[in-house]
């Protein structure tokens, strides 16, 4: 049991906070089009972090939190920028940020020397979930103890708190986001800034893919943003169900994916444990695929049925 | 400095050479298949394809490590990687005609999820503890120090073919580009188009995997064409600039990472390309932001010129400090604000020019519409000899009727 508390459950409890916060602002991404500013902001980050890194020599410090969340904030503002004054289209402009920020922050990790030594790319792509441990807890009681919760590492911390900035996000503006997804002329015309609220929703994003980002990678923080939005999107029309639906998808690929990653190459009779933060978004991505196939209302298999029954009618 | 400099005059060593070269023409053909994309709007497919490479990639060291004992053979991992890839666009296309989810939404889960599964693959592959492993690190980010000649000669050739098949079949992806549904009443299958294009473009990624990364070579087809279309309205032309830009911009990364130890090759590349990007949002002479800051200033020059001097014409004074800096430069104006000879002979002219346009406007109204900057040039410039003589003739008994004239005269 103790081993279980102490390796599996911050892992666990690491991808799963890291999921969620992802996972429902993923919602407004998916509703607004932007899906793709997920995965532009988990690669910009990279700079910000190793300048945050290079000014602390910490890893996991809030030095570089800040320089991610700057090099986030500096990504999106270039991008408006090459976009209004070039004429060039978003996809494009997007492209040319997030790539040449990305590989000046190689250029500058390998510059450095930092390299293997703290910080690598790798680790930056994959993440380091299994490194959570929590060697306070020895039994299930524990979970109640606050002092001994309060030992949890650093970034569950920080990914809770993260999580609960997200709710509270959410749930103020709920009404706001919800108009300025669908309806961006109404939000403008009511008197919500569609555009201020949209330069907020990044920001949260920012927040929650750097917060993400340094505990499990930048893959998973692409995963997470759209899979479990899009496997709520294929199952209901309502948006706070489709919430709830993104969040418990998130939770799961979060708990299943670290527990096939851990135990699944055993039960085979392997004696090796896979990448979790791989595995978690593989997860995702299959729960979508299982949501776009047999959803009830949306999903392939059903329409086909349904199709084919208006035709012999 | 020395070494950079050997490296791009080719004269550092064999294997460099070919690295650079190989590079450069990477960089031509996926600047010129990037054009077509940038046009289609799809440039975001190429992340999706890129990052789809990798369980490919593994999937195929792993058989062939366990069959053949020679995982490290690089034409079966790229044959992996474009299956692979092969998959993921088809995925994307998928998700997007069949499900409710939007093309961006389609290119994330395929991007995330078949790189999720490449990184569990490799994960086996380290527990699996068979040498040369090693290699495989090298898709992520480029690696050319360790390549072979063998494998530097296949890219270069390959590069070349897609370069010359994306300059084949320059026609008909142009018109695909712009007039979908012409294409297809001309007979062409629009379908099997795309198919080429993005198959082109998957040919790209795979080549360009161990060279510049499948992280960053998307650069490649996004940064070159995005640049050239400063310069130029003009697909051929397009397509000329964005190879030229992605070759050297491909040749000078490869040359500067030969000549660092420990420099990542895609990250100069696409840091190169960039500057080539910045220099062209900066002075290009079509759509840069210098030329528009100097057409705006023209622009803003004539307007005021013109306004100062009606104002002098009608006796007005001119306040306004640009109008005024704007006329006393010209002669127009002494410097106690007064008019000069000049400025009253150059006043009239104006006048009269204003004159025939307001009556020319109120003739045609519906064509001066048409004149994006009417008015803004002498009538003679714009308008034919003959309509701006009958504008004078219409124009005459007005002005010996109207007071305008008298006063004019007086002055």
């Amino acid at each position: 049991m103790d081993i279980f508390l102490q390796f599996d459950l911050p892992s666990i409890l690491l991808g799963s906070l890291a999921a969620l916060a992802c996972g429902l602002l993923g919602n407004f991404l998916v509703l607004r089009k932007q899906a793709l500013m997920g995965d532009a902001i988990s690669h910009v980050v990279l700079p910000g972090i190793v300048i945050g890194f290079l000014f602390t020599h910490e890893t996991s410090s809030w030095a570089m939190m800040l320089g991610a969340g700057g090099a986030a904030i500096f990504a999106v503002l270039l991008i408006e920028l090459i976009r209004r004054i070039g004429n060039v289209e978003p996809g494009a402009a997007m492209g040319v940020v997030f790539t040449t920020m990305f590989a000046a922050g190689v250029v500058i990790l390998e510059q450095t020397g930092t390299a293997g030594v703290h910080l690598d790319v790798e680790h930056a792509l994959y993440g380091n979930l299994e490194s959570a441990i929590w060697l306070d807890a020895y039994s299930l009681s524990d979970l109640w103890n606050w002092q001994v919760l309060m030992t949890l590492p650093e970034s569950i911390k920080q990914l809770f708190v993260v999580n609960m900035l997200v709710i509270v996000f959410i749930v103020l503006f709920f009404k706001e986001l919800k108009i300025s997804s669908f309806d961006p002329l109404l939000s403008a015309s009511l008197g919500f800034s569609p555009k201020w609220l949209g330069l907020s929703l990044i920001v949260m994003v920012a927040i929650a893919a750097v917060a993400a980002f340094t505990a499990v990678g930048s893959i998973l923080v692409i995963a997470m943003f759209i899979c479990p939005a899009a496997t709520a999107r294929m199952l209901t029309d309502n948006l706070k169900a489709q919430l709830f639906i993104s969040g418990i998808a998130s939770l799961s690929a979060g708990l299943f994916g670290y527990l096939l990653a851990a135990f699944g190459p055993g039960l085979l009779g392997y004696e090796f444990s896979v990448s979790a933060a791989g595995m978690i978004a593989v997860v995702a991505g299959l729960q979508q695929v299982l949501a776009m196939l047999f959803a009830p209302h949306y999903g392939v298999v059903m329409r086909r049925r349904r199709q084919r029954a208006h035709a012999s009618v | 400095m020395e070494q950079f400099f050997a490296a791009l005059t080719l004269s550092a060593g064999y294997n460099t050479a070919l690295v650079c070269i190989g590079a450069a023409l990477l960089g031509a053909a996926s600047g010129a298949i990037g054009v077509f994309v940038l046009l289609r709007k799809r440039t975001l497919i190429s992340d999706a394809v890129s990052h789809a490479t990798l369980p490919g990639v593994a999937l195929a060291f792993i058989i062939a490590q366990v069959y053949f004992d020679s995982g490290r053979s690089l034409p079966v991992l790229l044959f992996g990687a474009a299956l692979s890839a092969g998959l993921g666009v088809l995925a994307v296309d998928w998700i997007k005609t069949h499900t409710r989810l939007t093309e961006d939404a389609a290119i994330g889960t395929v991007l995330s999820t078949f790189f999720a599964v490449g990184m569990v693959l490799l994960t086996i592959i380290q527990s699996m503890s068979i040498a040369g492993q090693a290699g495989l690190e090298g898709f992520l980010l480029g690696a050319t120090s360790g390549m072979l000649k063998s494998e530097a000669l296949t890219i270069a050739v390959a590069a070349a073919l897609v370069g010359l098949a994306v300059v084949l079949r320059m026609k008909e992806f142009s018109l695909l580009c712009f007039d979908e549904s012409f294409a297809a009443a001309c007979g062409y299958n629009v379908r099997w188009l795309d198919r080429t294009l993005l198959l082109l473009l998957l040919g790209i990624v795979v080549i360009g995997l161990k060279t510049v990364g499948l992280v960053l070579i998307i650069a490649l087809a996004i940064i070159p064409p995005v640049a050239a279309r400063f310069w130029t309205d003009r697909v051929p032309v397009l397509v000329a600039i964005a190879a030229g830009i992605g070759a050297s911009g491909s040749y000078i990364g490869a040359a500067l990472s030969a000549s660092a130890p420990n420099m990542p090759t895609g990250g100069l590349i696409v840091l190169v390309l960039f500057s080539f990007f910045v220099v062209s949002l900066l002075i290009s002479p079509v759509r840069g932001i210098l030329a528009a800051a100097l057409k705006h200033y023209r622009f803003q020059r004539i307007v005021h010129l013109r306004q100062g001097l009606l104002a002098i014409a009608h006796d007005e004074p001119v306040l306004e400090p640009l109008t005024r800096s704007i006329l006393r430069r010209g002669g127009f104006m002494g410097g106690d604000g007064q008019p000069t000879v000049k400025g009253q002979s150059e006043a009239r002219l104006i006048e009269r020019d204003q004159k025939l346009w307001n009556l020319y406007r109120e003739m045609h109204p519906e064509e001066s519409h048409a004149l994006a900057d009417w008015s803004l040039k002498p009538i003679g410039e714009v308008l034919p000899a003959d309509t701006v003589r009958v504008l004078e003739q219409e124009l005459s008994p007005h002005v010996v009727r109207g007071d305008e004239t008298s006063r004019g005269g007086a002055a």
